[in-house]
């Protein structure tokens, strides 16, 4: 099986069903996508399969073939942060820091089709991302901050 | 251990008096520093001045033993070094060092006392003192009970000076200028004539000195870092996914392990059939353990499916099946004999309520509540020949060192504990269980690391959740005012329990019975406020502010149901009765923020609570709007002392998460036992708050408190009781039982 992550191509040999979540943290050793659930209900593990965001516990590696998957590691670095990530530190957004990877890929995927949202469709999509230590105020106003960096406001 | 050492264990977390009478220890073992930990691994040209501080040539680590599970103690810790070793941040890199002696917690020990926080009475400050120097004394490194910071904002400043003014030190010897002529910024040491050397520079030569102990700490005018914004040290990382926690370790040659434990929690196993799951691909072991089996597979995702695929029959849990059972011993304690402990009884409360006329009488129910962090319990441990090395995020790591002792057979010094960045405890990472069921599995692979991953269905089923409560109130007015309240709440010891599973026996009451519920600074004409102890029940935990959350829940609103009886305005009632200043000052800026008493939309209603917890005064106001898909929580304004803010950019933001903690549980969580095993396995029947719930959250900070407190756990307990006083202002409905989605909708 070949999978595409962050525009590097990888030969795996999982089980089909395996999925790409585990294939991206056990199997690649790419960490930065977190487990949190296993059944889509906490985003911790979103990542952009083909632009989108998905929840990448429910996708089996052999769904994710011939597909471009970005996981956090592939939006932006800490020497080049993506305007979203450079929000989230200027707002000091993260606590535990764990559902951020997710919460972040999410957000990059909403500006990237709506990059002036107003509150009700940040809260629409986000809201299936949780997080525990509750930074939703901060990840709402990083989330404004992201878009007007986008939009060159 | 030495005899007043085995002493001091057995009256250890007192909750009596125990301490202040009963233990005598020298006073030169509590005079004598621990020894610095940091001098054993020292390499040749590296320095250290104290446990906290150690400069090569290359770099400068700052210590910060207190464990970080989101909190931001690693980044307030530092600051507080580098506010006095006068550093940038950015200079320097952190370590959450070994576990030692010399990172004993003292203000822990405030907090195992029954007393009020703002009881400082000679008498009560000299038994802090007294269990402070027990902490020492027995070398208790903990982080919990909101004390990182009280810890310390005295401690970490000092070591930070010592180093500053050796280094000095050793500049003046260099370079021949008197010490007095030189001066500190940003990593180096300046003489006269402006040349830096930086501290990195110096490290040989300080290496050869004794260090200066005598110095002075800076005025709050000179601090930098203070209260000022700073970046959190680990806020890049935790925005790009570079962040590693304990679950993203990758060990060399590391296998992956997966657990089922008996879900009817300390019950045995009966009969297990493992034929399936060692014909799974990648399972290499399936392997015994206490209560249950672990399998070992090259990969977590297969170890576990494996683990979910072996066949076995759970014998009986050790506590009643059914979850009616559990609120049945919980009713029947509120006797004579079950009695823990009366906290208060100013005034005559019995005498006045048996008078009085009209009797407001109520019952209140707090349930169990879980953890779930959202990073999943894990552990990497790997038993060798002469050491254990245990990779896992913990917050009491001397007590860690002892249990994985007892498994491995090695000595305890011999058990390496390297400490994590950890995401998310709320009190998860106190417990141990996980830590030994890792090591029971790495005994049976002596020389392979052994990665234990808990699937989230097995977090949720072992997990040890909040204790339950009922509280039962009787409340008569006067005159438009309150008169007398007579609360009793009953509940199992989480005190007993989580620290006997530790090994530690707790003598006397419980203080988390009636935490939130009697230290309220209020001076009530009558109050008694009594504690009844349920016999064990299921196995229960410290879960972010362990008592408050449940008795400030039930005493904050049954106090608001008498004001209103009394006809009397919530705030300016609770105002009146208050007879500590500063806490007083909270609520008077609650209610100046909110612009408490003026006019509010239809539809609209407002609450008010105050919570006292772990020294910290906190005021809730909680606006929601009563709507025809249920009620909407609008607005919160929070207002809280908690003495010096170190880092205001970190307490905000922890406060405002702390809120959103605190109303989400109390909106729909809870924890229920049938057949003996939890009925809930995973977020979607335990939800908390989602983002489109989360209200707005104006906070503010102020600082007449005269005692540096901690700011992870204080603003919970007044969340619950704030909403519940607003949906009744709001919709006349007095809701008595979290989570209140069993009584109303939220939208």
């Amino acid at each position: 099986m070949r999978l595409t992550v962050n525009r590097v191509q990888y030969d795996i040999d999982v089980e089909p069903d395996m999925p790409l979540l585990w294939v991206l943290r056990d199997e690649l050793g790419i960490t930065g996508t977190k487990y949190g659930c296993g059944i889509a209900q906490c985003g911790a593990c979103t990542v952009h399969l083909d632009g989108l965001a998905v929840r990448s516990c429910q996708i089996p590696a052999q769904a994710a073939e011939g597909s471009k998957i970005v996981t956090i590691e592939g939006l932006g670095t800490p020497e080049a942060l993506h305007a979203v990530q450079q929000a989230w530190v200027e707002h000091q957004v993260a606590q535990c820091g764990y559902c951020q990877s997710g919460q972040i890929m999410q957000a990059a995927s909403l500006l990237d089709t709506n990059p002036d949202p107003t509150d009700e469709e940040i809260d629409r999509v986000m809201s299936g991302n949780l997080c525990r230590c509750g930074t939703y105020p901060r990840i709402r106003a990083a989330v404004k901050t992201a878009g007007a960096k986008l939009r060159g406001a | 251990m030495t005899r007043a050492g085995e002493i001091a264990r057995r009256a250890f977390l007192v909750g009596s008096a125990a301490i202040a009478g009963g233990v005598a220890f020298g006073l030169y073992a509590v005079r004598t520093p621990h020894a610095n930990p940091l001098l054993a691994g020292l390499a040749d040209g590296e320095a250290t001045f104290n446990p906290w501080v150690k400069i090569s040539k290359d770099a400068i680590t700052l210590i910060t033993s207190h464990a970080d599970m989101g909190q931001g103690v690693a980044s307030a810790q530092a600051l507080l070094i580098a506010e006095e070793l006068d550093l940038e941040m950015g200079q320097f890199q952190i370590s959450f060092g070994e576990p030692a002696a010399a990172y004993y917690n003292r203000a822990m020990a405030d907090e195992s006392l029954p007393l009020m926080a703002t009881d400082e009475r000679w008498t009560s400050e000299s038994m802090r003192t007294a269990a402070g120097s027990l902490m020492k004394l027995l070398g208790i490194q903990g982080t919990g009970g909101s004390t990182a910071m009280s810890d310390s904002f005295d401690k970490l400043r000092e070591a930070g000076a010592v180093a500053r003014e050796t280094l000095k030190l050793a500049a003046a010897e260099e370079s021949g200028v008197p010490v007095g002529e030189l001066r500190t910024e940003a990593g180096a040491v300046l003489l006269p004539d402006g040349t830096a050397i930086p501290y990195t520079d110096l490290a040989v030569k300080a290496a050869t000195l004794q260090p200066v102990t005598e110095v002075r700490l800076r005025e709050p005018s000179e601090w930098r870092l203070i209260g000022k914004e700073t970046l959190r040290v680990d806020m890049v990382a935790k925005s790009t996914g570079t962040m590693t926690y304990g679950i993203d370790l990758d060990v060399e040659d590391m296998v992956h392990a997966a657990i089922r434990v008996n879900p009817r929690k300390g019950g045995a196993v009966k009969r297990l059939d493992a034929s399936n799951a060692l014909q799974m691909r990648g399972v290499q072991k399936v392997v015994e353990v206490t209560g249950g089996i672990a399998v070992i597979a090259d990969n977590t995702w297969r170890a576990i499916r494996a683990a979910e695929a072996v066949d076995i029959d759970w014998d009986d849990a050790p506590y009643p099946a059914e979850q009616a059972q559990h609120w049945e011993a919980v009713a029947a304690s509120f006797t004579e004999d079950r009695l823990d402990r009366t906290w208060r009884d100013d005034g005559a409360a019995e005498d006045v309520l048996a008078e009085a006329g009209n009797v407001v009488e109520a019952e209140y129910r707090s349930p169990y509540v879980a953890h779930a962090p959202l990073e999943p319990l894990n552990a990497t441990v790997l038993v060798g020949d002469r050491h254990t090395d245990v990779w896992t995020g913990h917050q009491l790591p001397r007590i860690l060192q002892q249990h994985v002792a007892a498994i491995t057979g090695h000595e305890v010094s011999a058990v390496r504990f390297h400490n994590q960045f950890i995401g998310g405890s709320f009190g998860h990472r106190l417990e141990l269980e996980y830590v030994k069921l890792a090591a029971e599995i790495a005994v049976q692979m002596p020389g392979t690391p052994v990665k234990l991953t808990y699937s989230r269905e097995e977090d949720f089923a072992q997990d040890f959740p909040r204790h339950i409560a009922i509280g039962r109130g009787r409340g008569s007015v006067a005159n438009g005012h309150v008169e007398a309240i007579d609360l009793s709440i009953a509940a199992p010891s989480v005190s007993a329990s989580q620290m006997g599973r530790a090994g530690y026996a707790v003598p006397g009451p419980d203080l988390q019975i009636a935490a939130g519920a009697w230290n309220n600074p209020y001076k009530l004409p009558n109050f008694r406020m009594r504690a009844f102890r349920v016999p064990e029940l299921a196995p229960v935990s410290s879960w972010r502010a362990v008592g408050a959350p449940g008795a400030g829940f039930i005493f904050d609103c049954f106090l608001d149901e008498v004001i209103h009886a009394a006809g009397a305005d919530p705030m300016l009632e609770r105002i009146r009765l208050m007879e500590h200043d500063v806490s007083r000052k909270v609520l008077e800026t609650v209610a100046e923020m909110s612009s408490w008493g003026g006019e509010l939309a239809a539809g609209k209603g407002r609450g008010v609570a105050f919570v006292e917890s772990f020294g910290v005064p906190f005021a809730q106001v909680v606006e929601v709007t009563d709507t025809d898909r249920g009620i909407r929580i609008d607005r919160v304004w929070a207002a809280c002392d908690a003495g010096t803010i170190v880092d205001p950019v970190n307490f905000e933001g922890l406060i405002q998460g702390g809120i959103v903690w605190g109303l989400g549980h109390a909106m729909n969580c809870e924890i229920t036992y049938s057949d003996g095993m939890v009925e809930q396995s995973n977020y979607h029947v335990h939800q908390g708050m989602r983002m489109y719930q989360s209200p707005e959250i104006i906070v503010r900070g102020l600082q007449n408190n005269h005692k540096v407190r901690g700011i992870g756990e204080p603003m919970v307990p007044p969340a619950a009781p704030a909403l519940a006083n607003a949906i009744f202002a709001a919709t006349g409905k007095r809701i008595r039982e979290m989570p209140f989605d069993k009584h109303i909708d939220f939208v």
